[in-house]
């Protein structure tokens, strides 16, 4: 289980979050909603290890954290393919399967092209499949579908809903409907902390 | 006509017109232990090229400088990782890097002769010119890399090497290409400029030395012209060797 207890973050004398408890079961989803600076991507940077909290304790269980974050953050030199292998082995024998992930996500014509020759909503599905790829316990997803059209979103939430399998899910959204699709209890930020 | 003939075209031109103002301002001179023609020098050059002993001069010469070139340039490198990585280290170097691209390289070759043997002096002041622009761009190179792609192998465990063969590498490439077409004019000039100051035995330095010597001014132009079409040779022939381990390094090409 990810136990949050009493997390405080603050930049620059400002403070983002503010005594924040939360828990999330082995396998729960849940969708952390609210107004855009309320903290919420830096509270997915505090369990992705990436942001040091001032105060408080983050227990993370899991073995393998897959972030999306809200950028792609793609390697603009590798392909479409060798950036979701890039999470796997790395080595030619897993390149079929990271294909085979591009492939889920409606990407199969893109696997041999750079992220330059991708749309914003491509490279996006390039992220989802990688880390839907690396097979980890505990998905923070940081507005994952925000670069899409209605249609695609609703089809690429539908295979991020059936790829997640048992793993946790942590979702930074805007959307009900998104939130809902991936079946998550919904938290709502409130006085720096979510509820 | 093709661009690539245009190009061509407009090379030619500019190269005409230089030689006609080298042509007129000799002849204007009139005088060829001051300005010799270009006829004679380009002539002078070919009866060079026809000897033994020119290319043996030219390739010690070449091997001197490029020994330095390919030390500094692995020293440079290797500095740049553990400066970019220990601050401490690089407020040591810094100021160093900064004396050595200060100081003029007469200086660095009256002050090496006192501790290093001539034959291997050029060696030494090539790879003194060129660590500084090596290690200057690779630190830059390092220090620029995408925190969002090194966040990003963090969060999903990246095996060190493969961080390194992945992100650093592809990020650092251009600086380090840079640095090698910046390096190897610095280092060309510089090792001759040593040679001449400390006339080796076989050597291009030394035959400069010598011709100037001796008043002998066809001589001095020939070589300095050889000087030149050698830098030019070897900076083309040296970038191609660069871009081929670009294009092996993962998206190293696509990074160009």
């Amino acid at each position: 289980m990810l136990e949050v207890q009493g997390l405080t973050v603050a930049f620059g004398g400002h403070t983002v979050l503010r005594g924040v408890d939360f828990t999330l079961p082995r396998g729960a989803r849940a969708a952390l909603m609210g107004p855009s600076g309320s903290g919420k991507t830096t509270f997915l940077r505090v369990l992705a290890g990436l942001q040091k909290p001032d105060s408080g304790t983050v227990r993370v269980p899991a073995q393998k954290i897959a972030c999306v974050f809200q950028e792609p953050r793609l390697l603009p030199w590798l392909t479409a393919a060798q950036n979701v292998n890039v999470v796997l082995s790395d080595c030619e024998e897993t390149l079929p399967q990271a294909a085979a992930w591009l492939e889920r996500f409606g990407l199969g014509g893109a696997a041999a092209q750079y992220p330059a020759e991708l749309s914003g909503g491509m490279q996006q599905r390039v992220a989802l499949a990688r880390a839907m790829a690396y097979g980890a316990d505990l998905l923070l997803l940081d507005e994952p579908f925000k670069a899409m059209d209605d249609a695609l979103r609703r089809s690429v939430m539908q295979t991020v809903a059936d790829a997640a399998g048992d793993a946790a899910v942590l979702l930074v959204t805007h959307s009900a409907e998104e939130a809902e699709a991936l079946g998550c209890t919904v938290y709502q930020y409130e006085n720096g902390t979510f509820l | 006509m093709t661009p690539k003939a245009r190009k061509i075209g407009s090379v030619l031109l500019t190269l005409l017109f230089w030689l006609g103002v080298w042509l007129w301002l000799a002849r204007a001179v009139g005088q060829e232990l001051l300005v010799p023609e270009p006829g004679a020098v380009f002539r002078r050059l070919l009866e060079l090229a026809g000897t033994a002993e020119f290319w043996q001069i030219t390739f010690t010469s070449i091997g001197r400088v490029l020994l330095g070139i390919v030390a500094a340039g692995t020293l440079g490198v290797l500095l740049a990782v553990l400066t970019t990585s220990s601050r401490l280290l690089d407020t040591l170097l810094s100021p160093l890097m900064t004396v050595v691209k200060s100081t003029p390289v007469a200086s660095f070759v009256i002050l090496a002769l006192i501790w290093i043997e001539r034959d291997i002096l050029p060696v030494f002041i090539a790879a003194l010119m060129v660590l500084p622009v090596v290690w200057a761009n690779v630190s830059a190179g390092i220090r620029e890399t995408d925190k969002q792609l090194l966040e990003l192998a963090r969060v999903y465990k990246m095996p060190r090497a493969r961080v390194l063969r992945r992100i650093y590498v592809p990020s650092v490439l251009p600086h380090f290409r840079a640095a090698c077409r910046t390096a190897l004019g610095f280092g060309w000039k510089a090792g001759i400029a040593a040679e001449v100051l400390t006339v080796p035995r076989s050597s291009i330095g030394r035959m400069i030395f010598e011709s100037k010597l001796y008043l002998q001014t066809t001589d001095l132009f020939a070589w300095t012209l050889a000087v030149i079409l050698l830098s030019v040779l070897i900076e083309k022939i040296l970038m191609r060797l660069v871009a081929r381990i670009g294009a092996q390094t993962p998206g190293g090409v696509r990074n160009a």
